[in-house]
């Protein structure tokens, strides 16, 4: 790992999408930044926007009218980046798979890098889904792994 | 000093000052919240980190606007440090400044607009005081190189207190710092998300955090003129004007742009144009 990735793992900037939860996920991934949690010793900052972020927050079920957003937010983000998948309703629409407007999680809307199950996640479980999905990031840019390539996590230590 | 290698020097050894104050500004900025706070090398990181990414720009001009505003800040320390025209060097800087609002300006991106338009407003307050402490250089050195500076025999803070102070918020408005961070906040995100630099993304953002760098470091040198005959109480002067704007940062909530603009003009301006009137009548020096 060279200086650029060692300043890529120590420099993570996170982007978090509530897309359609309960508002239970959120208020553990704002936890995350109290002086309990305080992610920012990992360097890690909420910077609420597309083009300086790194990790790709995603809480809540995509929907007919959020999806479009959730893509264009992806797509705003500069590679290398990574997504990270919180809470039930982000893995597969949760409690509210079974509703007319939903569509389920995240996964098939954009590509997800690491999944957080919970409901809602510890933010103990959040911070270590973005750690992880920091790694993700650092084989993604060293070309080891392709954006939609799925592969087992052997990797990680 | 041979000014080559003094230039040489400067360029090498004022990012990594600058880095590293901010770095201990965003450590103590944690501390006060009672936090943790990142490692101390943070900002190097961020930048590190900020260059390896995927280039996306809207619009060829962003490019050159970031690195304009690297250029013109190095060119105006380096200016600083070779005891150039001080009236020159705060034009440098300007230039920089407006390089910064068009490329904020060449996006349709409201944040970046507005945070633009925002800009332009906080360069409205500070400017006047940067003009009038060069002004009260004048009055005591009849020049206004830096070199003359240097040349007096006594320290500049006796004459010119009220510089202090209003060096203080210069620094506070330059760094975006509460309750000054109308255009952008220097840490967090706020109602613009990032202001001015939200359109800005990976290298160019790296340059525009490099330029803050040298700008900081520039900053500091304007307080630590104050004190110049002994480098020491001038370098305890500089941090401890940084640190109370970090202080100030952390114990005060964004104002309005409109309150930033009078305030600046009121109690800013007239306090600086009264310490220069009290120079010009009473304690002027002979030459
Ligand atoms: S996973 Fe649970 S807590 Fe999170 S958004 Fe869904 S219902 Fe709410």
């Amino acid at each position: 790992m060279g200086i650029l990735g060692k300043a890529r793992a120590k420099s993570p900037w996170i982007l978090h999408f509530d897309a359609g939860a309960c508002n239970g996920c959120d208020i553990e991934v704002i936890a995350c930044l109290t002086p309990v949690y305080d992610v920012e010793r990992f360097g890690m900052m909420n910077i609420g926007n597309p083009k300086h972020a790194d990790i790709l927050l995603v809480t809540g079920t995509c929907n007919l009218r959020n999806a479009r957003v959730l893509k264009n937010l992806y797509a705003q983000m500069p590679e290398p980046k990574a997504v990270v998948a919180i809470g039930a309703c982000a893995l597969s629409g949760g409690v509210f798979h079974e509703c007319y407007n939903v569509l389920g999680g995240v996964e098939g809307i954009i590509p997800v890098d690491v999944w957080v199950p919970g409901c809602a996640p510890k933010p103990e479980a959040i911070i270590e889904g973005a750690v992880m999905a920091v790694q993700r990031m650092q084989e993604r840019a060293s070309g080891k792994v392709q954006p939609s390539e799925d592969e087992s996590e052997d990797e990680h230590a | 000093m041979n000014p080559i290698a003094l230039g040489a020097l400067t360029l090498v050894i004022a990012p990594i000052l600058g880095g590293l104050l901010m770095g201990l500004d965003r450590r103590i900025t944690a501390r006060l919240q009672n936090r943790l706070g990142p490692p101390i090398l943070q900002p190097f990181y961020d930048v590190g980190k900020l260059m390896g990414k995927q280039p996306v720009a809207c619009n060829s001009f962003q490019g050159v606007a970031a690195s304009l505003y690297l250029m013109t800040s190095v060119l105006a320390l380096l200016m600083f440090v070779l005891g150039q025209d001080l009236l020159v060097l705060l034009f440098v800087l300007a230039l920089g400044a407006v390089m910064l609002i068009l490329g904020g300006f060449s996006v349709k991106s409201p944040y970046s607009q507005l945070g633009s338009q925002r800009e332009v407003l906080q360069m409205l307050a500070y400017e006047p005081l940067l003009v009038l402490m060069v002004v009260g250089v004048y009055l005591q050195t009849g020049s206004f190189s830096a070199n003359s500076v240097l040349a007096l025999d006594r320290p500049l803070l006796l004459t010119m207190p009220i510089f202090l102070v209003t060096q203080t918020l210069v620094i506070g408005i330059k760094l975006h710092k509460s309750p000054f961070d109308v255009s952008a906040s220097h840490h967090a995100h706020q109602e613009l998300v990032r202001g001015i630099y939200t359109e800005f993304s990976g290298l160019q953002l790296a340059l525009i955090e490099l330029a803050h760098f040298y700008e900081l470091v520039l900053l500091l040198g304007f307080v630590w003129f104050l004190w110049h005959t002994n480098w020491l109480v001038g370098a305890a002067l500089a941090l401890a004007a940084y640190f109370s704007t970090i202080l100030m940062d952390n114990v005060t909530a964004r104002m309005t742009w409109r309150w930033l603009v009078s305030f600046m003009w009121t109690w800013g301006i007239g306090l600086a144009v009264a310490n220069l009137a009290a120079i010009y009548f009473m304690l002027r020096v002979p030459r």
